[in-house]
């Protein structure tokens, strides 16, 4: 590696390492209920759910719509693997204590969380990704529905509580928790980007024949971008379960795979800073900074705000990402990437004009 | 365009941050001390509708008694209301919300899942939790902070079948339940057991979500020879239900539980000839004063708000659930009263043993946090005049 | 006649779902014909229409706010598609497609807070909405009618397609979009009718299924929606003639289902019947055979 890569490789080290000591050092400045942490915890959550999406739509052009089943295997897996043996009666209540009577550790159970998406994501994939894009993805919005049905079925109850809801699992308290899985994840996926695999992958989806005409075994590397990304799909599945500390099968709707994609659209198809980018902010505006819209009492200095309803700050935020969606369209970050070379070469660029004004 | 839409942006981001801060006590518009009470309840989504109708019967209750004296000092009682929008995950968020601005404690939520899902979190952070009228056993179970003073579903369940079984003389019941809904699954898996001890036996099916039609269910239960239609399900499919059994001619009666008591059913069976009873916590046409002073009141508070008449469906039926948070209000300022204090750990030491008659019975907890109930109400609809008709009062033998 | 008798609801049920899908399924299928675009915004436009109908009924009788909320509803498809999609039309198609998803949301949301979430009672439609009696069988009357004005603005659509100068020019574009413009098609107005078209129809069939099932919620039109899109994929999407044949098989299916007892599954049947058709025919029932120019 030559001089100035390595020195931006430690520069952005040292970058994300100074992003987890601030958060570190905000817990303990503001009070632990802040809604900071909360938008926090769940924007690092979706930031990886929308990065495995990005891997799959983005990178290797394969239009999927079954995040939202995957995340549901992935919640259910470590729920149902982790309720302590002896809070099972109380959760089973339905299904005399269920048929798992043992507990495994925390990071064995987002581990096998991952392995379970990734193998139903094997499964699934063996008679559908050869087909045509939209076709493909109504196909996989299928399986999510069909999942999300037997996981309600009250014959499975035994496993996995049929319509009730699973809780009592370990869950985290602290920030960090959320931002270290997510960022090895997220980590791990740039290195695969990067690779031989990534580069197959964008072969693949700029050109599916041309690819297959350069040897790139097509069936192979769909399948492995498919499983891959289901396999991080799962474990953002088990760690939005320990961040909401209830699972429900219910919750898993299409919807959700909706809200994904707005967020991969809406940071650029094919960047991995921009999906974390705007999930934070998505996160931030949906649930937090536009609250105040829903208050039907607001008074600005004795004048009663009129049309604020509950209701209302659903309203506008459809308005903002219709508003961010036709003026941004190729998303925030196009399809380019964060980097310090960027940086260098902006910062260069403004001081030559500078330079060229004096 | 571009850059307008940026500062435009800017600008909401930056006023929505000061309205974001959260403050500990601040002081209300007088400059009086002001309590926070949270109002923890759905707005949109499945059970937007109930959601209302109970945050009507708190924001009517805050408006005649807005004040509370703790301690020896007057203080203003403020609501807070979140929409946990029926989901447990956007309920995780409208709970933290909830802490964040300082609230003393919370009431709600109407749908049980929401009311577990946020359960952690006021436990985390120490805010005690009063649900007006989420039944499943296990919002209160293992959980020390959360109470409710509404029946729990197991008694509901028992109590129709008993109802079923003598009234009607029912041998074999459908049983209708949403799938993936907890609190209609929970409430069918009590009535089923409860109607197969007595010696009867039970057809249940599904329904998935978004389901508008209904006919194969309505004519699955008459083909399958049932003597009654359980279907405690939430208000949007009651409507369709009742619509369907009536073009099919469904003669067998439907009963359900708590959430069928309100307008929207009435409505809906306005007209039929469909045979509706459900159990309930209120009844509105009883003769002693405490309900009606509420009755009258609430329908001039109603017909002066707009937003409130919208919010309640756009008539002035009362919901059992308006009754219920109404209640729940009076409750959580008799526990501030006997606190002391407005920390949320000094009340919940003392909630165990507060106790309040309310419009809808006598409110105390047990051991667990759950209300002492052991009563509840039957009505039946009226088809001519689209109202309730009291039946009895069923306890569980 | 007994075995008759008791699944006559479910067969009728099954027709009058099946034609409903089928006017949204052509509103899906010919704009993805046109603009390879999924619009998932129709189903809610299918609400609107509803909504409209309730608003204006109670200042209005109902035979004049019935025909003022069809032509509404035209003219809803016409704004979003100049809003939302003209401005993405080269942009890549995720962009258009992610439009398509928040314009849903804006118009479900837009519907949340005029309702304020409670559900709304269409108004009963003389005549469509009497029940009568089929052979022993409770039914509406609409469940009757409706297979049979499917057929109708089928068949006339179809002809409009097959005859008239503007049908042409819809099968000039969805053939091959760039060469039709060279010819002198003119786009915008080509587009513009498409969507017109299918927002009509998704109103004809709002008037029929709401005077079927009365309640109308915020976020109704997202079930039938989807069912409706499947339906088009199903049978081939850019056909006509498949969205509706496949419209059909699935409405009646999926009851057939929920009569056998397995009502649990009869959402997630409609997928499984997909997903093994796609197997087998990779482009539906009717679909064509697309090449790849390499």
């Amino acid at each position: 590696m030559d001089k100035t890569k390595r020195r931006d490789l430690i520069i952005s080290f040292v970058l994300i390492a100074c992003i987890f000591l601030i958060v570190a050092v905000l817990e303990q400045i503001l009070p632990k209920t802040s809604m900071l942490f909360t938008v926090l915890k769940k924007g690092s959550i979706y930031a990886l759910v929308a990065v495995s999406m990005n891997l799959l739509n983005g990178f290797t052009g394969l239009f999927s719509l079954g995040q939202a089943g995957f995340m549901l295997l992935g919640a259910y897996t470590y729920a149902v693997l982790t309720i302590p043996v002896k809070s099972r009666a109380a959760v089973y209540q339905y299904y005399d204590g269920g048929i798992i009577q043992f507990a495994v550790p925390v990071a064995v159970g987002i581990l096998l969380a991952g392995v379970v998406a990734a193998f139903f994501a094997y499964l699934i994939g063996l008679p559908v990704l050869h087909l045509k894009s939209d076709y493909l993805a109504i196909a996989t919005l299928g399986f999510a529905e069909i999942i999300r049905a037997i996981f309600q079925w009250d014959k499975l109850g035994g496993l996995t509580n049929g319509s009730n809801l699973l809780r009592r699992f370990p869950i985290f308290r602290s920030a960090l928790f959320p931002f270290a899985v997510s960022g090895f994840c997220i980590a791990i996926i740039v290195l695969l980007i990067n690779s031989t695999y990534g580069r197959a992958f964008k072969a693949i989806r700029d050109d599916e024949v041309a690819a297959e005409a350069m040897g790139i075994n097509l069936a192979h590397h769909k399948r492995l971008a498919f499983t891959i990304s289901s396999f991080f799909a799962g474990i953002s599945g088990a760690l939005l379960a320990m961040f909401q500390t209830t699972v429900q099968a219910s919750q898993f709707k299409s919807a959700m795979t909706y809200e994904i994609l707005l967020i991969v659209v809406i940071g650029g198809i094919g960047s991995i800073t921009g999906s974390c980018i705007s999930s934070f902010l998505f996160i931030a505006c949906s649930e937090w900074w536009l609250r105040f819209l829903d208050n039907a009492d607001t008074y600005i200095g004795g004048f009663h705000v009129p049309l604020l309803r509950p209701g209302f700050r659903k309203v506008v935020f459809s308005i903002v990402i219709m508003a961010i969606v036709l003026l941004y369209q190729r998303g925030i970050m196009g399809d380019k990437e964060f980097s310090i070379e960027g940086i260098r070469k902006w910062l260069s660029k403004k001081l030559r004009k500078k330079e060229a004004h004096a | 365009m571009k850059k307008l839409f940026v500062v435009l942006s800017i600008l909401l981001l930056v006023s929505a941050v000061v309205f974001a801060g959260g403050e500990k006590e601040g002081t209300g518009a007088s400059g009086a001390k002001v309590v926070k009470i949270g109002v923890y309840e759905p707005a949109s989504g499945d059970n937007g509708a109930g959601g209302k109708q109970e945050t009507l019967g708190i924001q009517y209750a805050n408006s005649i008694t807005p004040t509370v004296n703790i301690g020896g000092t007057d203080y203003e009682v403020q609501l807070v209301i979140v929409d946990n929008e029926s989901s447990n995950d956007k309920a995780v968020t409208a709970a933290s919300e909830l802490v964040s601005k300082g609230v003393s404690l919370v009431l709600g939520s109407y749908g049980s899942g929401v009311s577990i899902a946020g359960g952690d979190t006021f436990a985390n952070a120490e805010v005690p939790a009063i649900g007006v009228t989420c039944t499943n056993p296990q919002v209160t179970l293992g959980n020390d902070w959360y109470y409710r003073i509404c029946f729990l579903d197991p008694f509901q369940g028992t109590v129709l079948a008993n109802y079923a079984k003598d009234t009607f003389g029912a041998k074999k019941a459908y049983a209708l339940a949403k799938l993936g809904d907890d609190y209609s699954v929970g409430l069918c898996n009590y009535f089923i057991k409860a109607f197969e001890a007595l010696g009867g036996e039970v057809i249940y099916e599904t329904f998935p979500e978004g389901t508008s039609d209904f006919a194969a269910y309505v004519a699955n239960a008459k083909n399958k020879g049932c003597d009654v239609f359980y279907s405690p399900v939430s208000i949007e499919a009651a409507a369709l239900i009742i619509e369907q059994a009536n073009t099919q001619g469904l003669t067998m009666p439907i009963l359900a539980g708590d959430t069928w008591d309100s307008n929207v059913v009435l409505g809906a069976a306005k007209g039929t000839k469909v045979d509706i009873s459900v159990t309930t916590f209120f009844v509105e046409g009883s003769t002693d004063p405490q309900i009606t002073s509420f009755v009258d009141g609430f329908k001039k508070y109603l017909a002066s708000n707009q937003t409130a008449m919208t919010n309640n469906g756009g008539n002035d039926e009362i919901a059992a659930v308006t009754a219920m948070g109404f209640d729940a209000y009076y409750t959580a300022l008799e526990a501030l009263k006997k606190a002391g204090s407005t920390k949320g750990a000094d009340i919940q030491k003392v909630l165990p043993e507060v106790t309040y008659k309310g419009v809808s019975g006598d409110i105390a907890f047990d051991e667990n946090g759950d209300a002492v109930r052991n009563v509840a109400y039957v009505k039946k609809v009226d088809n001519t005049t689209g109202k309730w008709q009291f039946v009895s009062v069923q306890s569980v033998k | 006649m007994g075995f008759f008798q008791s699944n006559l609801p479910y067969l009728l049920a099954g027709i009058s779902t099946g034609g409903q899908y089928a006017l949204i399924a052509i509103g899906y299928t010919m704009v993805y014909g046109i603009l390879r675009l999924i619009n998932f915004a129709h189903g809610d436009v299918f609400m609107c229409a509803a909504l409209m109908v309730i608003y204006s009924a109670s200042y209005m009788p109902l035979y004049v706010s019935l025909p003022l909320a069809v032509i509404a509803t035209g003219v809803i498809g016409f704004a979003i598609e100049r809003v939302a999609y003209k401005p993405l039309r080269t942009a890549p198609r995720m962009s258009a497609m992610i439009s398509a998803i928040g314009m849903s949301y804006l118009l479900q949301n837009l519907a949340l807070y005029v309702t304020g979430g409670l559900t709304k009672y269409y108004p009963s439609v003389p005549f469509i909405a009497d029940s009568i009696e089929i052979f022993g069988a409770m039914t509406k009357r609409v469940t009757v009618i409706t297979p049979f004005v499917t057929i109708i603005l089928i068949v006339a659509l179809v002809s409009i397609i097959k005859y008239t100068k503007i049908g042409i020019a819809m099968r000039a574009v969805s053939r091959d979009f760039e060469t039709a413009q060279l010819m002198g098609v003119r786009i915008n107005s080509v587009i513009s009718a498409t969507f017109v078209i299918g927002s009509l129809l998704a109103a004809i069939g709002s008037i029929l299924f709401f005077s079927n099932y009365t309640g109308v919620t915020p976020t109704v039109g997202g079930m039938p929606g989807l069912k409706a899109f499947v339906a088009a994929v199903f049978g081939g999407i850019g056909s006509i003639p498949g969205a509706v044949i496949g419209a059909f098989i699935i409405g009646i299916c999926e009851n057939i289902i929920k009569g056998l007892g397995w009502t649990t599954f009869s959402d997630a049947f409609t997928f499984v019947l997909l997903i093994i058709v796609l197997m087998f025919m990779p482009t539906g029932l009717f679909g064509e055979k697309a090449t790849d120019k390499v």
